[in-house]
């Protein structure tokens, strides 16, 4: 499974890309994680995450339009790829299961 | 505005990004620095180029080993295709451009391999940077300057042997070249021949083909060139075996050496003997010259060490020069002391430079300049074609542009057409080159040849091509990707007014040179001419002349001179001291009435035979020649009407002459006058005769040639078969060697006439050159104003004045050319006219009758496209559009 690893951050930049969805770009992803995370985070990071990403096939990239606040620079949409999807399930599940088998323990 | 990002940071990442991600990127960080820089702008801008900073990472860092993500291969394949595709679309200009550039080319290739050929003298000898000859220099006080004098005394040569040995590696004595009989056996041949010490063939680094270079220790040896030995002994071996020098010496074979190529001093040497032979055949030198400090007859060769500088080895050696004390003061005067001479600098900076003769420095330098210009000559029709053809070029370029060509790439694109063209025509000058070669080694009597096998040849010649093809397509290159894409490709694009300038510039200075060219060719021949029309005051028709090579003449003279005359074919015989087309000594001591103190009293001197007169056919203006019945005429004299108005004489037949020879303890001689004869060009024909003297034989001075007269009536070739059948008879032991007086004389224009020959050659390709870009020129402009003829012919215009209309402009510029060369010819040509003092005016109908020429050739060449032009069918020219 070595090309289908996946690591914590672009785990969460992944995460965003799909709830976003069709909306996803950089700064879109960044502020969403900002929000999420409650902390700032540098959009480099968010950055090398999609790229590592779009070369594992996880998100495939598309460019819009041109806008103002950007210098005349067109965005980069990302939308999560079928596998992409598949990935982030197989995580999804592989964490709902050895959670669920998490005995009811009371820390109170 | 204050709020907008940084650029450096920005620029920075246009720098390394990958061009893929830089917009998603760039774009992403002014975003995030927009909604930022409303709280902190400072804060902002450090955030964003931190942000940055992270992206210099691998990965997203562009590949700067290839820039254009593709090779770079395609692009010169292509460069090269569009090229050739261009070269055959237009194959009329093409070759124009390439036998143009090649004629040019060729010429450059044989200048070159001359000056190289000039520089390569005397490097066949090994030790060519450590050989020198002995020489005295001192100030010239007569001419300015100094001079260089190479011929020492013989106590000269013993002292450097015996004092100064340890300054030197290697040292030979050596006796000026010798022209001496070789026999062996039955077979006889002349040859020259140097004697030499014994360290001689080690110093000229001989190449041994038999024997060694010891081969000179034995005074009674001699070592032959291959050429002589092969000659005197076939197939037989040589070594050990006896040959004879002049019918009386008797030496031995030591060894045979590969013969000198042309291209040294020695080239004419054949044999080296030993000079310790040298002092023994010759009586005098025990006699007269062992500790005689004013005669100088040998010359010395040293090597020295490695290491050791010739400047230094020169001023350790200079104070040995000795004077005999009664030339002491003028030596001083001189400031004469010896010095060395060195090899590398005998054949380029002669010691001794005769008048009317060129330095071969200078040579070279003209050389040169011929080459170079030639070369730029054709370059220009190269330029002038390419941007002539710009404006059929423009969309190219201007779709190039459009679709993002790059100037630099453009340039690429132009100079690789340039070198194609260059590279075809060096390849065309080589062959070129390789069949003139022989017929131009004949006229400039060289032996060139292309050294295809050495290395730095096809350096030199890649260097060549690269530096041609840059200095051809310089200017187009620039040019022509200079155009505005926008103005090219709405075909609002005109070549202005003024952008022929250039080209009608380049073709004024194609034709100056050319002119200049051919002014200098014809005043060259016309002076040779001029010379040559010179009363010669003998009668050459006829007339051959025979140098008495050994002692076997000796006492023979009469009875040979007897049995020619018996043949019959021989109308007269007589001997003189030296030949008829030389001035062969000189003597002062002469006095005569009413002499002018100032007056040296020096006289060139020739002792003849009776009738030499009736041989040569000397022209009396007054008195009378030598009689054989009148006695007293043994102490007559005749002189040469140069020698009369020297001497200032109203009445010279019957007036007194003294000659105090000083050879001979100062006996004074006293003569007659018997006759005056007209000046006879002995010496140069470019300068006026020296006063001359004539005394009959038996005084002083051995005649050492004699001089046959064939019957006019007979033929040349009979009369030769006769005269041997008499020599082989009387003197059997002698070559039967004969020179024409005729062919002798006409040697004398040998060397000024090679040089009009080549410059007749040069300034025949140059105007060629020339006329093959105007013609490309003419048609590119018949060409383009094919319509508007069509349209003038429609309105009536008749073909004589298109023909004009379409040739004026030529006609100008040549006209003009004219205009510039005839002073610049004139200045040049006077000047090389100041080397003769016997010259030809400059004439103003040469300039005229250059520039008519050139007017002529100019309308000859653009006449074919004029009137081709000019008598096409309009319907044919304006129907398509």
């Amino acid at each position: 499974m070595a090309q289908h690893s996946l690591g914590e951050f672009e785990e969460l930049v992944l995460l965003m890309v799909a709830a976003l969805h069709d909306e996803a770009y950089g700064v879109s992803i960044l502020s969403g994680l900002e929000k999420e995370l409650g902390k700032s985070l540098n959009v480099s990071a968010v950055h090398v995450a999609l790229k590592r990403m779009e070369d594992k096939d996880f998100v495939k990239s598309r460019f819009g339009g041109i806008t103002e606040d950007r210098g005349g620079r067109r965005k980069k949409y990302y939308v999560i790829t079928a596998l992409g999807k598949r990935v982030l399930d197989e995580q999804f599940a592989l964490r709902n299961n050895i959670y669920n088998r998490i005995p009811k323990i009371s820390f109170g | 505005m204050k709020n907008s990002p940084p650029k450096r940071p920005l620029q920075f990442l246009r720098w390394f990004c990958r061009e893929d991600y830089l917009e998603e990127i760039e774009g992403d960080l002014i975003e995030v620095f927009g909604r930022e820089v409303e709280d902190s702008p400072s804060k902002a801008k450090w955030k964003l180029s931190w942000s940055v900073l992270k992206y210099f990472r691998p990965g997203f860092i562009r590949s700067f080993s290839n820039s254009n993500q593709f090779s770079p291969m395609g692009m010169y394949k292509s460069y090269f295709k569009i090229g050739w595709r261009n070269l055959l679309h237009n194959k009329g200009y093409s070759l124009l451009n390439i036998v143009g550039l090649a004629i040019g080319m060729m010429v450059a290739i044989v200048n070159g391999l001359w000056i190289w050929h000039e520089f390569s003298y005397n490097k066949y000898f090994d030790n060519y940077d450590r050989i020198a000859q002995v020489v005295e220099v001192g100030l010239d006080l007569e001419e300015g300057g100094t001079y260089t004098y190479n011929s020492m005394t013989y106590p000269l040569g013993a002292d450097l042997v015996e004092k100064y040995n340890h300054q030197f590696k290697r040292l030979a004595r050596a006796s000026p070249q010798q022209e001496k009989i070789l026999t062996a056996g039955e077979i006889k041949t002349t040859s020259l021949g140097l004697y030499v010490d014994e360290e001689g063939p080690e110093l000229f680094s001989l190449k041994m083909l038999e024997g060694t270079r010891a081969g000179l220790a034995e005074m009674n040896s001699v070592m032959l060139a291959k050429s002589v030995a092969d000659a005197l002994f076939g197939s037989k071996e040589p070594i050990n075996q006896t040959i004879r020098i002049n019918n009386k010496t008797d030496v031995v074979v030591s060894g045979v050496f590969e013969d000198f190529p042309q291209n040294t001093e020695f080239s004419e040497v054949k044999f080296f003997a030993p000079w310790s032979l040298y002092v023994s055949e010759n009586k005098w030198i025990q006699e007269r010259a062992l500790t005689d400090l004013r005669n100088h007859f040998l010359e010395i060769y040293v090597e020295i060490e490695k290491g050791n500088t010739f400047e230094s080895v020169s001023s350790q050696i200079k104070s040995a020069l000795q004077f005999a004390p009664e030339d002491l003061e003028d030596a001083k005067k001189r400031e004469a002391e010896l010095a060395l001479y060195p090899m590398s600098d005998w054949h380029l900076h002669p010691a001794e430079v005769r008048d009317g003769q060129m330095e071969p420095m200078l040579m070279l330098k003209l050389v040169g300049a011929i080459g170079a210009f030639v070369l730029a000559l054709a370059c220009i029709n190269f330029v002038n074609l390419s941007t002539a053809r710009a404006e059929k070029r423009a969309k190219e370029i201007g779709i190039r542009k459009a679709i993002g060509s790059f100037r630099s790439q453009l340039i690429g694109q132009f100079f690789t057409e340039s070198f194609l063209v260059v590279i075809f025509s060096f390849i065309l000058a080589l062959i070129l080159t390789v069949l003139v070669l022989p017929g131009f080694n004949q006229i400039a009597t060289k032996n060139m040849e292309i050294p295809l096998g050495n290395g730095w040849f096809w350096v030199a010649s890649f260097g060549f091509v690269t530096f041609t093809s840059l200095l051809a397509g310089f200017y187009p290159a620039l040019y022509l990707s200079s155009f505005n894409p926008i103005r090219a490709l709405k075909g609002s694009f005109r070549i202005g007014r003024f952008a022929s300038l250039p080209r009608k510039v380049l073709v004024v200075f194609q034709f100056s040179i050319s002119v200049i060219l051919i002014i200098g060719t014809i005043v060259v021949y016309r002076q040779i001419q001029y010379a040559k029309d010179r009363p010669v005051g003998y009668d050459r028709e006829g007339l051959i002349m025979m140098r008495k090579q050994s002692a076997d003449f000796n006492g023979k003279y009469d009875v040979l001179r007897q049995e020619l005359k018996n043949t019959g074919v021989v109308s007269e015989v007589s001997e003189s001291m030296g030949s008829i087309t030389q001035i062969y000594s000189g003597n002062d001591g002469w006095d005569w009435k009413d002499r002018k103190p100032e007056d040296e009293g020096d006289f060139a001197t020739l002792s003849v035979s009776h009738l030499h007169g009736k041989t040569v056919g000397w022209q009396f203006v007054d008195g009378r020649d030598f009689d054989l019945n009148i006695a007293s005429d043994s102490l007559g004299i005749v002189i040469n009407e140069s020698a009369l108005e020297r001497m200032n004489l109203q009445d010279p037949v019957g007036e007194l002459v003294s000659w105090t020879w000083r050879g001979d303890e100062n006996k004074v001689l006293n003569y007659k006058i018997l006759g005056v004869i007209k000046d006879m060009v002995m010496a140069s024909p470019y300068e006026p005769a020296r006063p001359t003297m004539f005394y009959l034989k038996g005084h002083n001075g051995t005649p050492n040639w004699v001089n046959i007269k064939i019957n006019p009536q007979v033929s040349a070739s009979e009369a030769l078969a006769e005269i041997e059948s008499v020599f082989k008879k009387v003197i059997p032991t002698v070559p039967f060697e004969y020179k024409f007086a005729d062919e002798e004389y006409a040697a004398k224009f040998g060397k000024e006439e090679r040089i009009a020959n080549m410059a007749f050659i040069f300034a025949g390709l140059a105007i060629v050159i020339s006329c093959l870009g105007l013609l490309g020129l003419a048609s590119f402009v018949a060409e383009t104003r094919t319509k508007e003829i069509g349209i003038r012919k429609v309105l009536g215009a008749s073909v004589a004045g298109l023909w004009a209309m379409l040739s004026k402009e030529f006609v100008w510029l040549v006209f003009i050319s004219c205009l510039v060369a005839a002073p610049l010819s004139y200045y040049l040509m006077d000047g090389w006219l100041q080397n003769f003092i016997y010259r030809t005016d400059l004439s103003i109908w040469v300039f005229v009758a250059t520039g008519v020429g050139a007017i002529g050739i100019t309308l000859l060449t653009v006449s074919y496209q004029g009137v081709k032009t000019a008598l096409m069918n309009p319907v044919n020219s304006l129907k398509s559009e």
